[in-house]
């Protein structure tokens, strides 16, 4: 007798937690021949503001962590993807993809991942600066990381998108909540099971499935959200995100490029997403004689 | 005031804690790794590597003459020509950061055989020397792919093949400091280690070998100054990097003045150390034993001229007396061990010389009463009082662990005094306001300033001296420049 295969459950991921929606709906996902693929989550509103204090409470810790141990933890997120690279491209052919195109998201997806790694001890080194301000005072600049962060990932990809968006922002020292694609949610759900297996602590991604138009609204709306970055085309939501973004002066930036692409990576994804502090400490002066950078 | 018994000695006597060798594989004889192999000396010579501790023989390394060297530079052309240059700068950046990853989990047996073949206290070596080593290949290895980030607006070109010479201070972490970085920027590399400390070289070629790099990327000749020399004076190398002597240095500098050849050096120091009447005077102690005593002074930035100014002088020497009589002395694979071996026989002679050369000058000297062990070189840990400024003992780099104290009154005199060598390598400064912490900084001529701390490293922070302590930096976003060209 043929073996019963054992069907998974996909479920969403705050605070390091894999519990369902709390509202307890779903929705039926279908491959193309009208298949159920599985019963995905539908997130709600309550789902959202648990998912940005699981993300504010991860901040703290997170962006405190030295920049090394940071490169560390998510060298170690492109180890365990690796690991479970056969899951990955199975999934993306489940979703659509031939074979060929499954295997070179999956490696892409890792390579994208080291490369945000080696970022993390490397942008400050990049960015800030000793200003050599008249006066006798030792000035600099340093980036910070911005806060919580809201990802509204793309529709059209199910891995390559998810990952390019959400690095960069953890790379930074940011802790984020992000809603993944409604038609391809599978691989956003095992890719948490990955961020969970990693060294990652709980609540720095928080990744929830449902539907961007009920979604959007809550996160963009979030007072303790400090703000969104998305990958979309359609101009009337973008714009929405921009407008609802201003009760509490959110920074808004949106990415629609195709991530499937070698070059869809870089320092700018991180920058966007820091603060700028500037530093003025006095140089004592000797005898008359000033001192200065 | 000071109490008159601050120096009274008490007689702690701990367990003996040797840290296990059990775990540690090492050869009777090594070859040199070339090409991706290990192959004999062409002359079929070797040399003994000694255990500094015990004086027992721990393996047999190969004396590469010229010949094996032309062989690795021919093989680091090859390796660079037909494959490493061609390569993405993602896919070397994989190959590195799997060597990292690959010491790490060896990191245990590395630090034994660090402890085992230099000397150094096993805490050292497992705390600082081979984490740091780790630690510079993964941070490196996130550079191969973001070069252009480094040096905006210009091309970057990697040079070709690397010829590098490292010393027997730090043997591990020399070669990933040198390593690391030229891998990085997309050079092929010929590395020579000390003499006296050969192993974990030769280990690391091993776990270079395992990662899978193509053969002749990096090559591992052992070797004396003469196989040094073969490397520098090489028609087809196009980068020499050096860390030793000011005196081998400018051997080096001199010998390749006529050629193209990119040169970097990390030299000798005759560090300051500052302590301000104001600074937290305990915290200043352990910044100056930590300073001068590390790696038994075998440091290139070592704060071996201390200088205290005089309202604290009389209180900052009696509580370095009084914490020199705890420092324990001995059996370097022992975890209590703040003092381990002197590196060779010939590094004991030439500290014991400078001893008695600061005798003879008629500064005062001052030991603490400790057993040493009976076998292996061993120096306790040595203070001079009443330095003059043209000391010999203040002016030459003795590299062990030997502290000149000499004291000021005015910030402006101390800046005098500790600029006036020709050294320029790093500087220590202790006081509780940081106003005069930058004011140091600003005038002090050196290229390393440690506030309020002293001899800490980090792959992200450049390394590197002024003056005759050479030029170049190794480590964090300038460490990268030594290695390419840019148009």
């Amino acid at each position: 007798m043929e073996r019963l295969e054992i069907l998974k459950t996909y479920k969403i991921y705050i605070g390091g937690q894999f519990p369902r929606t709390e509202s307890g709906r779903y929705y039926a996902l279908q491959d193309k021949k009208a298949k159920t693929l599985g019963n995905i989550c539908l997130s709600s509103r309550k789902d959202m503001r648990n998912a940005v204090v699981a993300a504010r409470k991860a901040f703290g810790g997170w962006s405190e962590r030295a920049a090394f141990n940071r490169s560390q933890i998510l060298y170690r997120i492109a180890e365990m993807l690796e690991g479970r690279r056969q899951q990955f491209i199975d999934e993306l052919i489940l979703q659509g993809l031939n074979v060929a195109k499954a295997e070179k998201e999956v490696d892409l997806a890792v390579d994208r991942i080291v490369y945000y790694a080696g970022w993390c001890d490397k942008y400050n080194q990049i960015l800030s600066s000793v200003n050599p301000v008249a006066s006798s005072h030792f000035n600099f600049s340093v980036l910070e990381p911005t806060g919580v962060v809201g990802i509204v990932a793309p529709e059209e990809s199910s891995l390559i998108g998810l990952i390019s968006m959400v690095m960069p922002v953890i790379a930074g020292g940011n802790t984020c909540v992000v809603i993944a694609s409604y038609s391809r949610p599978l691989c956003a759900v095992t890719f948490a099971e990955v961020l969970n297996s990693s060294d990652l602590p709980g609540g720095v991604v928080n990744i929830l499935t449902g539907s961007g138009k009920e979604l959007i609204d809550p996160m963009v709306s979030h007072m303790d959200v400090n703000a969104v970055v998305s990958s979309l085309h359609d101009q009337t939501i973008t714009s929405m995100i921009k407008e609802k973004a201003v009760l509490n002066v959110k920074r808004t930036f949106n990415y629609p490029i195709d991530w499937n692409k070698e070059d869809a990576q870089g320092l700018h994804y991180i920058s966007d997403l820091q603060e700028v502090k500037t530093t003025w400490h006095p140089i004592e002066n000797i005898g008359g004689a000033t001192s200065s950078y | 005031m000071a109490k008159k018994n601050t120096t009274q000695k008490f007689e702690w006597e701990y367990a003996p804690s040797p840290e296990s060798t059990s775990h540690v594989n090492l050869k009777e004889k090594y070859g040199l790794y070339i090409d991706g192999q290990w192959v004999e000396p062409a002359n079929g010579t070797y040399f003994p590597t000694i255990n500094p501790a015990t004086e027992e023989e721990l393996a047999l390394i190969s004396h590469a003459s010229a010949e094996d060297v032309d062989k690795a530079v021919k093989a680091a052309r090859k390796a660079y020509t037909e494959v490493w240059s061609k390569l993405s700068g993602k896919e070397r950046a994989k190959y590195i950061y799997r060597i990292a990853r690959m010491m790490q989990e060896r990191a245990r047996e590395f630090a034994v055989i660090e402890t085992l073949d230099g000397g150094k206290p096993i805490r050292e070596s497992r705390d600082i020397d081979v984490p740091l080593a780790c630690n510079h290949f993964f941070y490196y290895a996130g550079w191969a792919d973001k070069l252009e980030y480094a040096f905006p607006n210009r091309k970057v070109h990697s040079l070709g093949v690397a010829g590098q010479i490292i010393p027997w201070n730090f043997p591990l972490l020399m070669a990933a400091w040198k390593i690391a970085p030229a891998l990085a920027a997309g050079n092929t590399v010929v590395l020579k280690p000390a003499e006296s400390t050969s192993l974990t070289a030769l280990k690391l070629a091993e776990v270079i070998h395992e990662a899978g790099l193509p053969p002749g990327v990096v090559n591992i000749v052992t070797g004396y100054g003469d196989t040094g020399a073969a490397i520098v004076n090489h028609s087809d190398v196009n980068k020499v990097a050096f860390t030793g002597s000011t005196e081998v240095g400018k051997i080096i500098q001199r010998s390749i003045s006529a050629t193209d050849k990119k040169l970097t050096l990390e030299l000798g120091g005759k560090s300051a150390n500052i302590i301000f009447e104001d600074a937290p005077i305990d915290q200043a102690v352990e910044g100056i034993v930590n300073g001068i005593f590390f790696n038994q002074g075998h440091v290139c930035c070592a704060g071996s001229r201390l200088f205290v100014q005089e309202s604290v002088a009389e209180v900052v020497i009696a509580k370095l007396k009084h914490r020199l009589n705890s420092l324990y002395v001995g059996d370097p694979l022992d975890k209590n061990t703040d003092i381990g071996a002197i590196n060779s026989k010939e590094q004991l002679e030439t500290i014991n010389k400078y001893i008695a050369i600061g005798k003879n000058e008629g500064a005062d000297m001052y030991q603490p009463t400790c057993k040493l062990p009976k076998k292996g070189y061993f120096c306790p840990p040595t203070l001079f009082t009443n330095v003059a400024q043209s000391s010999l003992i203040a002016q030459e780099e003795i590299f062990g662990p030997v502290l000149t104290i000499q004291t000021f009154r005015t910030v402006d005199e101390v800046i005098q005094k500790a600029n006036n060598t020709p050294y320029g390598l790093a500087a220590g400064v202790w006081t509780d306001k940081g106003s005069r912490i930058f004011n140091l900084t600003t005038k002090l001529r050196a290229g390393v300033i440690w506030a309020n701390t002293y001899n800490k490293f980090d792959p992200t922070s450049p390394f590197g001296g002024y003056k005759e302590s050479g030029f170049g930096r190794e480590g964090g976003l300038h460490g990268l420049e030594a290695y390419v060209k840019l148009s």
